[in-house]
Protein backbone atom coordinates (compact mmCIF):
# COMPACT_ATOMS: atom_id res chain seq x y z
CA UNK A 1 0.00 0.00 0.00
CA UNK A 2 2.77 2.25 0.80
CA UNK A 3 4.92 1.26 -2.19
CA UNK A 4 1.85 1.76 -3.80
CA UNK A 5 1.19 5.67 -2.53
CA UNK A 6 4.77 6.48 -3.15
CA UNK A 7 5.34 5.13 -6.55
CA UNK A 8 1.78 7.71 -7.34
CA UNK A 9 3.17 10.45 -5.48
CA UNK A 10 6.39 10.39 -7.67
CA UNK A 11 4.88 10.34 -10.81
CA UNK A 12 2.82 13.02 -9.88
CA UNK A 13 5.48 15.27 -8.65
CA UNK A 14 7.78 14.36 -12.26
CA UNK A 15 4.88 15.59 -14.00
CA UNK A 16 4.64 18.94 -11.86
CA UNK A 17 2.20 20.23 -14.55
CA UNK A 18 -0.22 18.14 -13.48
CA UNK A 19 0.25 19.06 -9.90
CA UNK A 20 -0.37 22.36 -10.65
CA UNK A 21 -3.13 22.92 -13.32
CA UNK A 22 -5.78 22.36 -10.65
CA UNK A 23 -4.92 25.01 -8.38
CA UNK A 24 -3.71 27.22 -11.64
CA UNK A 25 -7.58 26.32 -12.17
CA UNK A 26 -8.91 27.28 -9.20
CA UNK A 27 -6.88 30.13 -8.10
CA UNK A 28 -8.34 31.18 -11.84
CA UNK A 29 -12.00 30.46 -11.48
CA UNK A 30 -11.86 32.37 -8.49
CA UNK A 31 -10.73 35.56 -10.34
CA UNK A 32 -13.45 35.64 -12.79
CA UNK A 33 -16.02 36.27 -10.10
CA UNK A 34 -14.66 39.73 -9.24
CA UNK A 35 -14.16 40.43 -12.57
CA UNK A 36 -17.55 39.22 -14.17
CA UNK A 37 -19.89 40.78 -11.19
CA UNK A 38 -18.00 43.38 -9.44
CA UNK A 39 -15.06 44.60 -7.54
CA UNK A 40 -16.68 45.75 -4.26
CA UNK A 41 -15.41 44.90 -1.44
CA UNK A 42 -19.50 44.32 0.28
CA UNK A 43 -20.04 42.16 -2.49
CA UNK A 44 -17.04 40.25 -2.52
CA UNK A 45 -17.17 39.56 1.15
CA UNK A 46 -20.77 38.32 0.63
CA UNK A 47 -20.11 35.87 -1.59
CA UNK A 48 -16.59 34.30 -0.89
CA UNK A 49 -17.57 31.78 0.76
CA UNK A 50 -19.75 30.39 -2.26
CA UNK A 51 -17.09 31.13 -4.62
CA UNK A 52 -14.17 30.19 -3.31
CA UNK A 53 -16.16 26.81 -2.19
CA UNK A 54 -17.54 25.96 -5.98
CA UNK A 55 -14.16 26.90 -7.28
CA UNK A 56 -13.00 24.30 -5.10
CA UNK A 57 -15.19 22.10 -6.19
CA UNK A 58 -14.35 22.17 -9.81
CA UNK A 59 -10.72 22.07 -9.41
CA UNK A 60 -11.21 19.30 -7.06
CA UNK A 61 -13.43 17.26 -9.66
CA UNK A 62 -11.43 18.35 -12.95
CA UNK A 63 -8.52 17.29 -11.29
CA UNK A 64 -9.81 13.61 -10.36
CA UNK A 65 -10.26 13.04 -14.58
CA UNK A 66 -6.30 11.95 -14.73
CA UNK A 67 -6.98 9.69 -11.79
CA UNK A 68 -7.14 6.55 -13.76
CA UNK A 69 -6.48 8.09 -17.31
CA UNK A 70 -2.72 6.98 -17.93
CA UNK A 71 -2.71 3.58 -15.74
CA UNK A 72 -6.05 2.68 -17.81
CA UNK A 73 -4.02 4.05 -21.29
CA UNK A 74 -1.10 2.12 -20.62
CA UNK A 75 -2.40 -1.00 -19.04
CA UNK A 76 -0.87 -0.73 -15.49
CA UNK A 77 -4.92 -0.48 -14.22
CA UNK A 78 -5.05 -3.97 -15.36
CA UNK A 79 -1.97 -4.78 -13.46
CA UNK A 80 -3.21 -3.54 -10.21
CA UNK A 81 -7.08 -5.07 -10.29
CA UNK A 82 -4.91 -8.48 -10.78
CA UNK A 83 -2.61 -7.77 -7.87
CA UNK A 84 -3.33 -9.84 -4.56
CA UNK A 85 -4.17 -6.71 -2.94
CA UNK A 86 -7.98 -5.96 -2.84
CA UNK A 87 -8.75 -3.77 -5.15
CA UNK A 88 -10.97 -1.01 -2.67
CA UNK A 89 -7.89 -0.42 -0.66
CA UNK A 90 -5.99 -0.34 -4.13
CA UNK A 91 -8.94 2.53 -4.66
CA UNK A 92 -8.38 4.46 -1.23
CA UNK A 93 -4.92 4.72 -1.74
CA UNK A 94 -4.69 6.44 -5.06
CA UNK A 95 -7.05 8.69 -3.86
CA UNK A 96 -5.47 9.58 -1.31
CA UNK A 97 -2.27 10.06 -3.22
CA UNK A 98 -3.83 11.78 -6.15
CA UNK A 99 -5.63 14.20 -3.70
CA UNK A 100 -2.35 14.75 -1.75
CA UNK A 101 -0.89 16.14 -5.48
CA UNK A 102 -4.06 17.69 -6.68
CA UNK A 103 -6.56 18.57 -4.09
CA UNK A 104 -3.77 19.64 -1.27
CA UNK A 105 -2.49 22.46 -3.20
CA UNK A 106 -6.08 23.87 -3.66
CA UNK A 107 -6.72 24.04 -0.07
CA UNK A 108 -3.07 25.17 0.61
CA UNK A 109 -4.19 28.39 -2.02
CA UNK A 110 -7.36 28.58 -0.77
CA UNK A 111 -6.59 31.36 2.34
CA UNK A 112 -5.09 33.59 -0.55
CA UNK A 113 -8.03 33.52 -2.20
CA UNK A 114 -10.08 34.70 0.56
CA UNK A 115 -7.65 37.12 0.62
CA UNK A 116 -8.50 38.81 -2.34
CA UNK A 117 -11.83 38.17 -2.02
CA UNK A 118 -12.15 40.19 1.19
CA UNK A 119 -12.22 37.58 3.20
CA UNK A 120 -11.98 38.12 7.30
CA UNK A 121 -8.58 36.52 8.23
CA UNK A 122 -10.10 35.08 11.87
CA UNK A 123 -11.95 32.93 9.85
CA UNK A 124 -9.06 31.38 7.68
CA UNK A 125 -9.01 28.16 9.68
CA UNK A 126 -12.09 27.51 8.95
CA UNK A 127 -12.28 28.06 5.64
CA UNK A 128 -9.07 25.65 5.63
CA UNK A 129 -10.16 23.32 7.49
CA UNK A 130 -14.09 22.83 5.98
CA UNK A 131 -12.34 22.86 2.74
CA UNK A 132 -9.54 20.14 4.01
CA UNK A 133 -12.71 17.74 5.23
CA UNK A 134 -14.36 18.65 1.99
CA UNK A 135 -12.44 18.30 -1.20
CA UNK A 136 -11.35 14.74 0.06
CA UNK A 137 -15.51 13.48 -0.10
CA UNK A 138 -15.37 14.92 -3.48
CA UNK A 139 -11.99 13.58 -4.61
CA UNK A 140 -13.79 10.02 -3.68
CA UNK A 141 -16.99 11.29 -5.20
CA UNK A 142 -14.84 12.17 -8.82
CA UNK A 143 -13.15 9.04 -8.19
CA UNK A 144 -16.29 7.39 -8.75
CA UNK A 145 -16.83 9.28 -12.25
CA UNK A 146 -13.66 9.10 -13.29
CA UNK A 147 -13.54 5.34 -12.97
CA UNK A 148 -17.07 4.94 -14.62
CA UNK A 149 -16.05 7.31 -17.11
CA UNK A 150 -12.26 6.27 -18.23
CA UNK A 151 -13.04 4.08 -21.28
CA UNK A 152 -14.97 6.37 -22.98
CA UNK A 153 -14.57 8.81 -25.64
CA UNK A 154 -16.63 11.65 -23.93
CA UNK A 155 -15.33 10.98 -20.82
CA UNK A 156 -13.87 14.15 -19.76
CA UNK A 157 -17.20 15.66 -19.67
CA UNK A 158 -19.27 13.28 -18.55
CA UNK A 159 -17.88 12.54 -15.37
CA UNK A 160 -18.83 16.24 -14.13
CA UNK A 161 -22.10 15.86 -15.30
CA UNK A 162 -22.50 12.47 -13.35
CA UNK A 163 -20.72 13.64 -9.95
CA UNK A 164 -21.95 17.38 -9.83
CA UNK A 165 -25.58 16.36 -8.77
CA UNK A 166 -23.98 14.41 -5.87
CA UNK A 167 -21.44 16.69 -4.86
CA UNK A 168 -24.50 18.97 -3.74
CA UNK A 169 -24.68 18.22 -0.05
CA UNK A 170 -20.82 18.71 0.65
CA UNK A 171 -20.92 21.95 -1.14
CA UNK A 172 -24.26 23.43 0.67
CA UNK A 173 -22.12 22.29 4.34
CA UNK A 174 -18.70 23.91 3.15
CA UNK A 175 -20.34 26.62 2.00
CA UNK A 176 -22.38 27.18 4.94
CA UNK A 177 -19.75 26.49 7.37
CA UNK A 178 -17.42 28.99 5.82
CA UNK A 179 -19.87 31.80 5.75
CA UNK A 180 -20.97 30.92 9.42
CA UNK A 181 -16.98 31.43 10.27
CA UNK A 182 -17.62 35.22 8.54
CA UNK A 183 -20.62 35.96 10.45
CA UNK A 184 -18.47 35.18 13.25
CA UNK A 185 -20.81 32.34 14.67
CA UNK A 186 -19.59 28.51 15.61
CA UNK A 187 -19.14 26.44 12.52
CA UNK A 188 -18.39 23.64 14.41
CA UNK A 189 -21.65 21.80 14.31
CA UNK A 190 -21.58 22.03 10.12
CA UNK A 191 -17.69 21.18 10.18
CA UNK A 192 -19.03 17.80 12.60
CA UNK A 193 -21.35 16.89 9.61
CA UNK A 194 -18.51 17.76 6.66
CA UNK A 195 -16.32 15.07 8.45
CA UNK A 196 -19.51 12.85 8.83
CA UNK A 197 -20.09 12.60 5.06
CA UNK A 198 -16.15 12.46 4.76
CA UNK A 199 -16.36 9.04 7.20
CA UNK A 200 -19.18 7.81 4.99
CA UNK A 201 -17.11 8.33 1.73
CA UNK A 202 -14.11 6.63 2.92
CA UNK A 203 -16.17 3.73 4.07
CA UNK A 204 -18.29 3.29 1.40
CA UNK A 205 -16.62 4.96 -1.79
CA UNK A 206 -13.69 2.36 -2.18
CA UNK A 207 -16.48 -0.32 -3.26
CA UNK A 208 -17.79 1.80 -5.41
CA UNK A 209 -14.48 3.11 -7.40
CA UNK A 210 -13.71 -0.80 -7.44
CA UNK A 211 -16.75 -1.48 -9.03
CA UNK A 212 -16.46 0.97 -11.67
CA UNK A 213 -13.30 -0.01 -12.46
CA UNK A 214 -14.06 -3.70 -12.95
CA UNK A 215 -16.83 -2.24 -15.17
CA UNK A 216 -14.31 0.02 -17.06
CA UNK A 217 -11.86 -3.16 -17.70
CA UNK A 218 -14.39 -5.80 -18.83
CA UNK A 219 -15.59 -2.98 -21.48
CA UNK B 1 -40.57 -29.49 -3.20
CA UNK B 2 -42.46 -27.99 -5.54
CA UNK B 3 -43.94 -25.03 -3.91
CA UNK B 4 -40.43 -23.86 -2.80
CA UNK B 5 -39.69 -23.93 -6.70
CA UNK B 6 -37.91 -20.44 -8.19
CA UNK B 7 -39.32 -21.30 -10.99
CA UNK B 8 -40.85 -18.89 -12.02
CA UNK B 9 -38.17 -16.24 -10.99
CA UNK B 10 -35.55 -17.67 -13.11
CA UNK B 11 -38.25 -17.74 -15.87
CA UNK B 12 -37.88 -13.71 -15.93
CA UNK B 13 -34.41 -14.38 -16.68
CA UNK B 14 -35.58 -14.91 -20.45
CA UNK B 15 -36.26 -12.59 -22.89
CA UNK B 16 -38.99 -14.13 -24.63
CA UNK B 17 -40.62 -15.11 -21.91
CA UNK B 18 -40.62 -11.13 -20.44
CA UNK B 19 -41.32 -9.83 -23.84
CA UNK B 20 -44.48 -12.04 -23.50
CA UNK B 21 -45.48 -10.79 -20.09
CA UNK B 22 -45.19 -7.41 -21.00
CA UNK B 23 -47.27 -8.13 -23.92
CA UNK B 24 -50.01 -9.88 -22.18
CA UNK B 25 -50.06 -6.91 -19.33
CA UNK B 26 -49.69 -3.72 -21.46
CA UNK B 27 -52.74 -3.57 -22.58
CA UNK B 28 -54.80 -4.23 -19.84
CA UNK B 29 -52.27 -1.63 -17.43
CA UNK B 30 -53.02 1.16 -20.31
CA UNK B 31 -56.82 0.55 -20.13
CA UNK B 32 -56.97 0.41 -16.72
CA UNK B 33 -54.82 3.45 -16.39
CA UNK B 34 -57.42 4.57 -19.33
CA UNK B 35 -60.20 4.61 -17.30
CA UNK B 36 -59.03 5.97 -13.76
CA UNK B 37 -57.37 8.95 -14.78
CA UNK B 38 -60.73 9.75 -16.95
CA UNK B 39 -62.31 9.32 -13.51
CA UNK B 40 -59.79 11.26 -11.78
CA UNK B 41 -59.90 13.91 -13.93
CA UNK B 42 -63.83 14.54 -13.71
CA UNK B 43 -63.54 14.18 -10.15
CA UNK B 44 -60.91 16.56 -10.06
CA UNK B 45 -61.80 19.01 -12.79
CA UNK B 46 -65.68 19.14 -12.77
CA UNK B 47 -67.00 17.74 -9.02
CA UNK B 48 -64.92 18.93 -6.60
CA UNK B 49 -65.45 22.19 -4.90
CA UNK B 50 -62.72 25.05 -5.24
CA UNK B 51 -60.15 25.28 -3.00
CA UNK B 52 -61.28 28.02 0.24
CA UNK B 53 -57.64 30.09 -0.52
CA UNK B 54 -56.15 28.36 -3.60
CA UNK B 55 -59.62 28.91 -5.93
CA UNK B 56 -59.15 26.38 -9.03
CA UNK B 57 -55.68 27.02 -8.93
CA UNK B 58 -55.03 23.76 -6.75
CA UNK B 59 -56.53 21.44 -9.49
CA UNK B 60 -52.88 21.10 -10.91
CA UNK B 61 -52.40 18.73 -7.87
CA UNK B 62 -54.24 16.13 -9.57
CA UNK B 63 -51.25 15.81 -12.14
CA UNK B 64 -48.61 17.53 -9.76
CA UNK B 65 -48.65 14.77 -6.65
CA UNK B 66 -48.82 11.48 -8.88
CA UNK B 67 -45.85 12.65 -11.52
CA UNK B 68 -43.43 13.51 -8.06
CA UNK B 69 -44.60 10.81 -6.45
CA UNK B 70 -43.92 8.61 -9.36
CA UNK B 71 -40.58 10.45 -9.82
CA UNK B 72 -39.24 9.02 -6.90
CA UNK B 73 -41.06 5.57 -7.15
CA UNK B 74 -38.92 4.80 -10.29
CA UNK B 75 -35.72 5.74 -9.12
CA UNK B 76 -36.62 3.40 -6.41
CA UNK B 77 -37.38 0.79 -9.18
CA UNK B 78 -34.10 1.27 -10.96
CA UNK B 79 -31.87 1.32 -7.96
CA UNK B 80 -33.55 -2.04 -7.35
CA UNK B 81 -33.19 -3.59 -10.63
CA UNK B 82 -29.35 -2.01 -10.94
CA UNK B 83 -28.82 -3.85 -7.46
CA UNK B 84 -30.60 -7.08 -8.85
CA UNK B 85 -28.71 -6.99 -11.90
CA UNK B 86 -25.37 -6.43 -10.33
CA UNK B 87 -25.81 -9.42 -7.96
CA UNK B 88 -27.50 -11.82 -9.74
CA UNK B 89 -25.83 -10.44 -12.70
CA UNK B 90 -29.67 -10.58 -14.67
CA UNK B 91 -29.77 -8.93 -17.98
CA UNK B 92 -33.02 -8.48 -17.54
CA UNK B 93 -32.93 -6.38 -14.74
CA UNK B 94 -31.05 -3.62 -16.57
CA UNK B 95 -33.27 -4.05 -19.12
CA UNK B 96 -35.70 -2.83 -16.72
CA UNK B 97 -33.46 -0.15 -15.14
CA UNK B 98 -32.44 1.32 -18.27
CA UNK B 99 -36.06 1.30 -19.83
CA UNK B 100 -37.55 3.00 -16.79
CA UNK B 101 -34.68 6.10 -16.48
CA UNK B 102 -36.41 7.66 -19.07
CA UNK B 103 -39.79 7.44 -17.59
CA UNK B 104 -38.77 8.37 -14.67
CA UNK B 105 -37.27 11.45 -16.02
CA UNK B 106 -40.10 12.81 -17.81
CA UNK B 107 -42.15 12.04 -14.67
CA UNK B 108 -39.68 14.30 -12.73
CA UNK B 109 -39.81 17.00 -15.53
CA UNK B 110 -43.76 16.69 -15.51
CA UNK B 111 -43.34 17.44 -11.74
CA UNK B 112 -41.43 20.24 -12.10
CA UNK B 113 -43.19 22.06 -14.37
CA UNK B 114 -46.73 21.56 -12.80
CA UNK B 115 -44.78 23.05 -9.90
CA UNK B 116 -43.82 25.83 -11.35
CA UNK B 117 -47.02 26.85 -13.15
CA UNK B 118 -48.45 26.75 -9.69
CA UNK B 119 -45.91 28.40 -7.87
CA UNK B 120 -46.29 31.53 -10.47
CA UNK B 121 -49.66 32.62 -8.82
CA UNK B 122 -49.42 30.89 -5.29
CA UNK B 123 -45.92 32.05 -4.41
CA UNK B 124 -45.18 34.64 -7.03
CA UNK B 125 -42.74 33.30 -8.78
CA UNK B 126 -42.41 30.14 -11.38
CA UNK B 127 -39.21 29.11 -9.48
CA UNK B 128 -37.85 29.11 -5.83
CA UNK B 129 -35.15 27.85 -4.50
CA UNK B 130 -37.10 25.38 -1.92
CA UNK B 131 -36.19 22.10 -0.86
CA UNK B 132 -38.39 19.57 -2.42
CA UNK B 133 -37.91 21.47 -5.79
CA UNK B 134 -34.11 21.30 -5.53
CA UNK B 135 -34.03 17.89 -4.53
CA UNK B 136 -36.35 17.08 -7.68
CA UNK B 137 -34.14 19.09 -9.91
CA UNK B 138 -31.09 17.11 -8.83
CA UNK B 139 -33.26 13.74 -9.14
CA UNK B 140 -33.66 15.20 -12.76
CA UNK B 141 -30.15 15.62 -12.78
CA UNK B 142 -29.08 12.17 -11.61
CA UNK B 143 -32.04 10.32 -14.23
CA UNK B 144 -30.00 12.43 -17.22
CA UNK B 145 -26.39 11.17 -15.84
CA UNK B 146 -28.13 7.62 -15.70
CA UNK B 147 -29.29 7.87 -18.91
CA UNK B 148 -26.03 9.69 -20.77
CA UNK B 149 -23.96 7.11 -18.92
CA UNK B 150 -25.47 3.68 -19.72
CA UNK B 151 -25.78 5.13 -23.86
CA UNK B 152 -21.99 6.24 -23.77
CA UNK B 153 -20.38 2.97 -23.97
CA UNK B 154 -20.79 0.61 -27.00
CA UNK B 155 -21.22 -2.68 -25.28
CA UNK B 156 -24.28 -2.50 -23.47
CA UNK B 157 -23.80 -4.78 -21.34
CA UNK B 158 -20.98 -2.23 -19.84
CA UNK B 159 -23.78 0.58 -20.04
CA UNK B 160 -25.95 -0.96 -17.85
CA UNK B 161 -22.83 -2.30 -15.23
CA UNK B 162 -21.40 0.96 -14.75
CA UNK B 163 -25.24 2.76 -14.96
CA UNK B 164 -26.56 0.55 -12.12
CA UNK B 165 -23.20 1.59 -9.79
CA UNK B 166 -23.79 5.35 -10.62
CA UNK B 167 -27.89 4.07 -9.52
CA UNK B 168 -26.40 2.60 -6.33
CA UNK B 169 -24.00 5.51 -5.40
CA UNK B 170 -26.74 7.99 -6.28
CA UNK B 171 -29.60 6.13 -4.26
CA UNK B 172 -27.44 5.88 -0.74
CA UNK B 173 -26.51 9.57 -2.09
CA UNK B 174 -30.62 10.93 -2.33
CA UNK B 175 -31.48 10.85 1.56
CA UNK B 176 -28.32 12.92 2.03
CA UNK B 177 -29.29 15.70 -0.47
CA UNK B 178 -32.39 16.03 0.62
CA UNK B 179 -32.24 16.51 3.71
CA UNK B 180 -28.95 18.56 3.21
CA UNK B 181 -31.45 20.79 1.16
CA UNK B 182 -34.50 20.57 3.25
CA UNK B 183 -31.86 21.98 6.04
CA UNK B 184 -30.86 24.44 3.79
CA UNK B 185 -34.16 26.48 2.98
CA UNK B 186 -37.83 25.07 2.60
CA UNK B 187 -40.66 27.02 1.40
CA UNK B 188 -42.68 23.90 0.33
CA UNK B 189 -45.98 23.13 2.42
CA UNK B 190 -44.98 20.25 4.27
CA UNK B 191 -46.57 16.85 3.84
CA UNK B 192 -50.09 16.56 3.92
CA UNK B 193 -52.31 14.02 6.16
CA UNK B 194 -54.44 12.27 3.32
CA UNK B 195 -56.15 9.64 5.78
CA UNK B 196 -57.97 9.61 9.70
CA UNK B 197 -60.09 11.71 11.79
CA UNK B 198 -58.33 15.20 11.51
CA UNK B 199 -57.38 14.32 7.86
CA UNK B 200 -55.77 17.45 6.21
CA UNK B 201 -57.91 16.87 3.10
CA UNK B 202 -61.73 16.46 1.85
CA UNK B 203 -63.04 13.04 0.42
CA UNK B 204 -64.09 15.18 -2.38
CA UNK B 205 -60.85 16.44 -3.11
CA UNK B 206 -58.85 12.78 -2.18
CA UNK B 207 -60.88 10.59 -3.89
CA UNK B 208 -60.13 11.75 -7.24
CA UNK B 209 -56.56 12.28 -6.31
CA UNK B 210 -56.19 8.45 -5.46
CA UNK B 211 -58.01 7.48 -8.69
CA UNK B 212 -55.13 9.76 -10.46
CA UNK B 213 -52.43 8.00 -8.69
CA UNK B 214 -53.51 4.79 -9.14
CA UNK B 215 -54.40 5.77 -12.83
CA UNK B 216 -50.70 7.01 -12.95
CA UNK B 217 -49.09 4.04 -11.65
CA UNK B 218 -50.77 2.09 -14.13
CA UNK B 219 -50.05 4.41 -16.78
CA UNK B 220 -46.67 4.02 -15.54
CA UNK B 221 -46.73 0.26 -15.60
CA UNK B 222 -48.18 0.16 -19.40
CA UNK B 223 -45.50 2.17 -20.56
CA UNK B 224 -42.66 0.86 -18.59
CA UNK B 225 -43.60 -2.57 -20.34
CA UNK B 226 -43.71 -1.34 -23.51
CA UNK B 227 -40.31 0.28 -22.98
CA UNK B 228 -38.84 -3.01 -21.71
CA UNK B 229 -40.20 -4.69 -25.35
CA UNK B 230 -38.51 -1.97 -26.98
CA UNK B 231 -35.47 -2.56 -25.31
CA UNK B 232 -35.38 -5.89 -24.96
CA UNK B 233 -36.08 -5.89 -28.85
CA UNK B 234 -33.42 -3.95 -29.74
CA UNK B 235 -30.66 -6.14 -27.98
CA UNK B 236 -31.78 -9.47 -29.27
CA UNK B 237 -32.23 -8.15 -32.41
CA UNK B 238 -30.50 -10.57 -33.99
CA UNK B 239 -32.30 -13.43 -31.97
CA UNK B 240 -34.55 -15.34 -33.99
CA UNK B 241 -37.25 -15.03 -31.40
CA UNK B 242 -37.32 -11.35 -32.04
CA UNK B 243 -37.31 -11.82 -35.56
CA UNK B 244 -40.61 -13.96 -34.87
CA UNK B 245 -42.04 -11.13 -32.45
CA UNK B 246 -42.21 -8.04 -34.81
CA UNK B 247 -43.32 -9.98 -37.72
Amino acid sequence: MLALASRDLRISFRQPGEVLTPAMFFVLVTTLFPLGLSPQPELLRTIAPGVVWVAALLAVLVGQESLFKSDYEDGSLEQLVLSPMPLPLVAITRVTSHWLATGLPVVVLAPLMGLLMDYPTQAMGCLVLSLLLGTFTLSLLGAVGAALTVGLRQGSMLMPILVLPLAVPVLIFGAHAVAQAANGEDPSGVLYLLAAFLVLGITLAPFAIAAAVRVSLES
Amino acid sequence: MDKYSWAWFHRFASPPYVYRVAELWAPWFAWIAGLLIAAGLYGGLWSSPPDYQQGDGFRIIYIHVPSAYLSMMCYGIVATASTIGLVWRMKIAHTVAVAAAPLGASFTFLALITGALWGKPMWGAYWVWDARLTSELILLFLYLGFIALSRAYEDSRSGDRAGAVLALVGVVNLPIIHYSVVWWSSLHQGSTKFFGGNADIQTSMLMPLLLMIFGFTCLFAACLAKRVQLELLGRERNAAWAAEAVR
